[in-house]
């Protein structure tokens, strides 16, 4: 899998110029404010903004470059619309065999029934789109899009139309389809959970131009930074299951987190997201505490937040760990860059679990 | 009903027919280009088609009997190409109709088209549909209404056509005299009950096509 793309449009005052390539699977949320051209870029690389000036290339196939412009309806792409789009005047089968049977049989990789599958739409086949609920909506978008088997998923913010519960109810089959399909996908979002939950890597941007780069542990604790509230992604791994104390061991690096949480299978892979206002920092590990989890941390830096507080960069089991705490606790602990402590953890949510029967809840735990 | 009177029946059908038929074919690519083009000649080719909104009949008339006449611009061309004589003739009473009743189809179409909106279209391009394709696909079903509509309202507006067919027509009984033109006869010859058997059949059936066409409308206008 590789997508490069280097593309630049105008209009108006607005203008995008994007570069950048992605060379593994996986989801690459592209991230920023409002305005700042995550929609455009999305249809710039699908061909819809016939303004797009540059290059697109997917898998070697050169999708436009200079003035070679493949269509819209010869890229291999899926695009899901922040409105589902859906064809009014046909039935929810016939919305999701619209692609489908547009595609030469050769080329198609995913089978109609394994979306129906993944995406639960059995119940929705005969019906019409109108009668559906939003949430149900996107989810037909989804597999109709799907069923082209697209080489690139293009998503514009599919979830920001809907209300908390529509997006809970939705989400889970996003994680089984993104972790069943193996599909590069660019997911636009500007929600900090979202790209938490479901990002490999984040593309940020701000006024047309892009100004990160990189996988989503880098580029989190960055985008909850500057929505007011910093948060740390660690990679775990399951290592078993304390059920006398309800406690699911994880393995971060060397290091073993207990978190409050149902069995979940061994060795399954698991992101955890800790905001920073729940570290906190002691200089030796001695004291008896309530606090389980107590990891042996190193500073990497000291960033002033506010007059009373600052933001410490820990660097635990090889991956960063942002903890919030006061100028104050800076001072009388004396730390410095370089300085060997403790991070507390007091609370842990479990994103991406993948398989099993807990698959689709999302634990937050105070530990 | 008279043997005369039923010929203009018959005729008026006919006529209403073809000229329904060509103006789908002609309005629809016409529509879907007014629809969505942009530029400096859209102004202009809107209004030429409306023009016969607020145009006299009778001037329509007048000036397409001039061009369609033996010795006219396009009369003589037709003839010398071995075509049919178009003044005073079916055929002229077509050509009439059609850009008398172009703007009752056109209108229809290019609000149907331009309702659907761009989305439906990207989504089909999105999913491998080529133009035609989506065009077919998408944009006709979609617009299915505004074809009721505008095939409704080419039929009804022809059938009650005066002007431009007397114009062009001629008032020929049994070849191009039409059911309005024979109602005018009937009330010049004072034979009022002919004119209202014709009349109020007519006054029925225009009733009867605006309330189905209200009645379609409600049942399958609303889109989400």
């Amino acid at each position: 899998m590789s997508l490069k793309v280097d593309l630049t449009l105008s209009r108006g005052e607005f203008r995008l110029q994007a570069a950048f390539a992605v060379n593994e699977p996986g989801i690459t949320a592209v991230f920023g404010p409002s305005g700042c051209g995550k929609t455009t870029l999305l249809r710039a690389i699908a061909g819809l903004e016939r303004a797009a000036r540059g290059t697109v290339r997917v898998d070697g196939e050169i999708w436009q470059d200079g003035d070679r412009r493949q269509p819209v309806h010869r890229r291999a792409l899926g695009f899901v619309f922040q409105e589902a789009s859906l064809f009014e005047h046909l039935s929810v089968h016939d919305n999701l065999r619209y692609g489908w049977c547009r595609l030469p049989a050769q080329e198609r990789r995913i089978e109609l029934e394994e979306i129906i599958d993944l995406l639960g739409l059995e119940p929705l086949l005969q019906r019409h789109p109108r009668g559906l609920s939003g949430g149900e909506r996107q989810r037909v978008a989804i597999g109709r899009a799907l069923a082209t088997s697209p080489r690139l998923l293009l998503m514009d913010e599919p979830l920001a139309a809907l209300d908390a519960a529509r997006k809970a109810e939705i989400l889970p089959y996003l994680e089984r389809l993104h972790r069943h399909l193996k599909m590069p996908v660019l997911h636009v979002t500007h929600s900090t959970d979202e790209v938490a939950r479901l990002a490999d890597r984040v593309l940020l941007m701000e006024q047309g131009g892009i100004v990160h780069h990189g996988p989503v542990e880098e580029l989190l604790p960055i985008i909850s930074g500057e929505a007011g509230e910093p948060a740390s992604l660690l990679r775990g791994r399951v290592v078993g299951h304390h059920a006398e104390d309800g406690l699911l061991e994880i393995a971060v690096g060397p290091l073993r987190l207990l978190v409050p949480s149902g069995p979940l299978p061994k060795g399954a892979e698991l992101r955890l997201r800790i905001p920073a206002r729940d570290v906190s920092i002691a200089l030796d590990a001695e004291a008896a505490s309530s606090i389980l989890n107590r990891l042996p941390a190193r500073v990497r830096a000291i960033e002033p937040e506010s007059d009373a507080t600052c933001l410490v960069r820990l660097e635990v089991a090889g991956q960063e760990l942002l903890a919030r705490i006061t100028r104050r606790s800076v001072r009388e602990l004396g730390l410095s860059k370089g300085k060997a402590a403790v991070a507390q953890v007091m609370s842990v949510v479990l994103e991406g679990i993948q398989e099993g029967e807990s698959a689709a809840k999302r634990s937050r735990c105070d530990c | 009903m008279s043997e005369a009177d039923l010929q203009a029946l018959l005729i008026t059908l006919q006529l209403a027919g073809v000229t329904t038929v060509i103006l789908l074919l002609i309005g629809t690519p016409l529509a879907w280009w007014l629809a969505h083009a942009r530029g400096r000649w859209l102004p202009a080719v809107e209004a030429l088609v409306s023009l016969p909104l607020i145009l006299p009949p009778t001037v329509v008339g007048f000036y397409l009997l001039v061009a369609l006449a033996p010795q006219g611009p396009v009369g003589r061309v037709v003839e010398a190409l071995g075509g049919p004589r178009l003044a005073f003739s079916f055929a002229g009473m077509v050509i009439g109709s059609v850009i008398y009743s172009l703007p009752f189809v056109v209108q229809p179409l290019q609000n149907a088209f331009r309702a659907i909106g761009p989305r439906p279209l990207e989504v089909a391009a999105t999913l491998r549909a080529g133009p035609v394709d989506r065009f077919l696909s998408v944009a006709l079903p979609l617009a299915r209404h505004g074809f009721l509509t505008a095939t409704v309202l080419g039929f009804a507006h022809t059938v009650g056509e005066f002007g431009v067919v007397l114009m062009i027509g001629g008032n020929i009984p049994g070849e191009t005299q039409v059911l309005s033109i024979a109602i005018y006869d009937h009330v010049e010859a004072l034979d009022y009950a002919s004119a209202h058997k014709l009349s109020a059949g007519l006054l029925l059936l225009s009733f009867l096509v605006l309330l189905l066409l209200q009645r379609a409308g409600r049942s399958g206008g609303t889109r989400s």
